[in-house]
């Protein structure tokens, strides 16, 4: 029998629109690694979005519970791999809360140069990749450039490129081998014009702002209560920094350095540097604000190894001695957060007084950070879901542990 | 820490015997909590003016268990679960630790998971977080919106941060150990 066209039932059959599921991962480039996110789309429009993770899981914390802290330090590498060093530090800073080990005045300078030096290679991935989630593909080979010359700095001081094992419980492997300084401060001289390069092409760039002004907007209040941490936190026009205002083990380190946290307060931004303009279309909260908090934090690193260099060149004591492989840790735990460059990265140790920690449990800056994307995403675009993922700069190694 | 003492004054007189025990001498300060009593202590910590605990960081669960019986007979605790709350105020830049303490079975059943009310209602950041605990330490939330695992596959057995936990021999034909 033929069909009937102008059967209104087999019309209303043609024109139903369906809610649909589409499956974003995880082998997504956007997703950051292995994210996956399934989306249910009505149209264009996102109605609900489920993050599904643990493709990375390697059981860190297990792992954790059958060495000792200095022979968990590459796992600490692994966890966020952009920031090797960060997590390093997190962790050795746990470790000697928990043994009331004291460093020298030169090695916490040691440990702020390297951070620094680690946020703004971090930094860098973060601003290229975003870039790559939009679509345009030479921010990215600006930041690798760079990047690349962080790295061999690194490589010179601990033999690895990208999981470094260097802060160690105790001080470091070594000290930064002669000449170093010398190195670091020419990079540094030569990378600072370098940044206006990148608000050309990110930062102020008309489509770049389209793209991600008034995108994902996050209130301060919805930031604190999902425990975001970091650029993230910052962006949303929260004034929280652990360098600032942590642990009195962690703020030590930068006792006498000047910066400013970088959020915007009062409506406006830090403004000891000239900085580009915030666009009219951008709202606190944002992704844009997300990045620009990102971009405004390379400028302070700038700042902080060129002091942190000064420092350390004139300060007394040794680069610290990492402690014994097998150091007995005393009774009792601790828990201790650093501001790592994705957030606050927080490492748990509870010992039973033998040289293997009882539990080791880390807390995942990027693992909060992600948790906000289904309430960001509600009502979104399916174009915008990379932009607010990729504004999150999330490292699923750190999220999966 | 005297500021840690005021907190367990406060909160004594709040909820008397919902309070079980505290710690201010170690190195970073903790009170426990019955966990019937958490939802409410969570809450009252989070909306009080002057505590104002308006960040959690992390859940842990911890598992107090010996698979060693030489070493479980001079242990100085009876196995039992912890559930670890750090919290901090990013208006007042304080923390607390906050700890519950579970059997490690629900009513000595081997194999029913330790129940406590899940805290998801207070911060949305123990959503995930609970998730994990559950996945990894094997506790039941009793009240949370989405308890899956988050962590392991769906069909995963057992609670890999378990001392006793055992890697099963076979996962859809991979080799387990």
């Amino acid at each position: 029998m033929a069909t009937q066209l102008d059967d209104p039932r087999i019309v209303e059959f043609d024109v139903r629109t369906d809610e649909m599921l589409v499956n974003m991962g995880p082998q997504h480039p956007s997703t950051h690694g292995v994210l996956r996110l399934v989306l249910r789309t009505d149209g264009e429009i996102i109605s609900e979005v489920e993050p599904h993770l643990g493709y990375l899981h390697r059981c860190a914390e297990k792992i954790g519970e059958n060495l000792t802290p200095r022979q968990w330090i590459p796992y600490t590498d692994r966890m966020d791999y952009l920031a090797g060093m960060s997590m390093n530090l997190g962790w050795a800073l746990c470790v000697e809360k928990l043994l009331q080990h004291e460093l020298s005045e030169k090695a916490k300078h040691l440990r702020v140069i390297i951070a620094e030096m680690q946020r703004i290679a971090s930094h860098l991935v973060g601003m290229g990749a975003y870039g790559l989630d939009l679509g345009t593909f030479s921010p990215f080979l600006y930041a690798f450039r760079e990047r690349e010359r962080i790295l061999d700095l690194f490589e010179e001081a601990c033999g690895a490129r990208l999981t470094y094992s260097y802060i160690t419980p105790g001080g470091a492997t070594a000290d930064l081998p002669s000449g170093w300084l010398q190195k670091c401060a020419a990079f540094l001289d030569q990378f600072e014009p370098i940044i206006q390069d990148y608000h050309d092409l990110l930062t102020t760039n008309k489509i770049f702002i389209q793209r991600t002004a008034g995108i994902g907007i996050m209130s301060a209040d919805m930031a604190i209560d999902y425990g975001c941490t970091g650029p993230v936190l910052r962006g949303s026009g929260v004034d929280h920094d652990l360098r600032r205002d942590g642990e009195e083990r962690y703020t030590e380190m930068y006792d006498g350095y000047a910066f400013e946290v970088v959020a915007e307060k009062d409506g406006h931004y830090p403004q000891d540097h000239d900085y580009p303009p915030v666009p009219p279309e951008a709202v606190v909260g944002d992704c844009w604000h997300r990045f620009y908090v990102r971009m405004l934090e390379v400028v302070q690193a700038v700042d902080l190894v060129r002091q942190a260099i000064d420092r350390y060149s004139t300060a007394s004591g040794d680069w610290g001695i990492p402690i014994k492989l097998t150091q007995k840790l005393p009774k009792g735990e601790v828990y201790l957060e650093t501001e790592c460059p994705r957030g606050q990265m927080g490492f748990y140790l509870v010992s039973d007084g033998s040289s293997i920690p009882w539990r080791t449990r880390a807390r995942s800056s990027c693992f909060c950070n992600l948790s906000v994307t289904a309430d960001l995403c509600r009502g979104c675009l399916i174009a915008d879901v990379p932009a607010i993922v990729g504004s999150l700069d999330i490292v699923m190694g750190e999220i999966d542990r | 820490m005297s500021e840690s003492n005021s907190f367990l004054d406060k909160l004594k007189k709040k909820f008397g015997d919902g309070i079980t025990g505290s710690n201010f001498d170690a190195i970073d300060p903790w009170i426990e909590v019955k966990p019937e009593a958490i939802v409410d202590v969570c809450k009252y910590l989070k909306t009080e003016p002057g505590l104002q605990f308006d960040m959690l960081n992390c859940i842990s669960g911890v598992d107090y268990f010996h698979t060693d019986e030489k070493k479980a007979s001079k242990a100085d605790w009876e196995p039992h679960l912890e559930i670890v709350y750090h919290l901090s105020s990013i208006a007042l830049k304080h923390t607390l630790v906050v700890k519950v303490m579970l059997p490690r079975w629900k009513d000595g059943q081997e194999g029913v998971l330790p129940e406590i009310p899940s805290v998801e209602k207070v911060w949305r950041t123990a959503d995930w977080h609970e998730r994990e605990v559950f996945d990894l330490v094997g506790v039941q939330f009793v009240g949370h919106p989405d308890h899956r695992r988050i962590l392991c596959p769906e069909d995963w057995v057992g609670h890999p941060l378990r001392r006793d936990y055992e890697m099963p021999l076979e996962y859809h034909g991979i080799r387990g150990r």
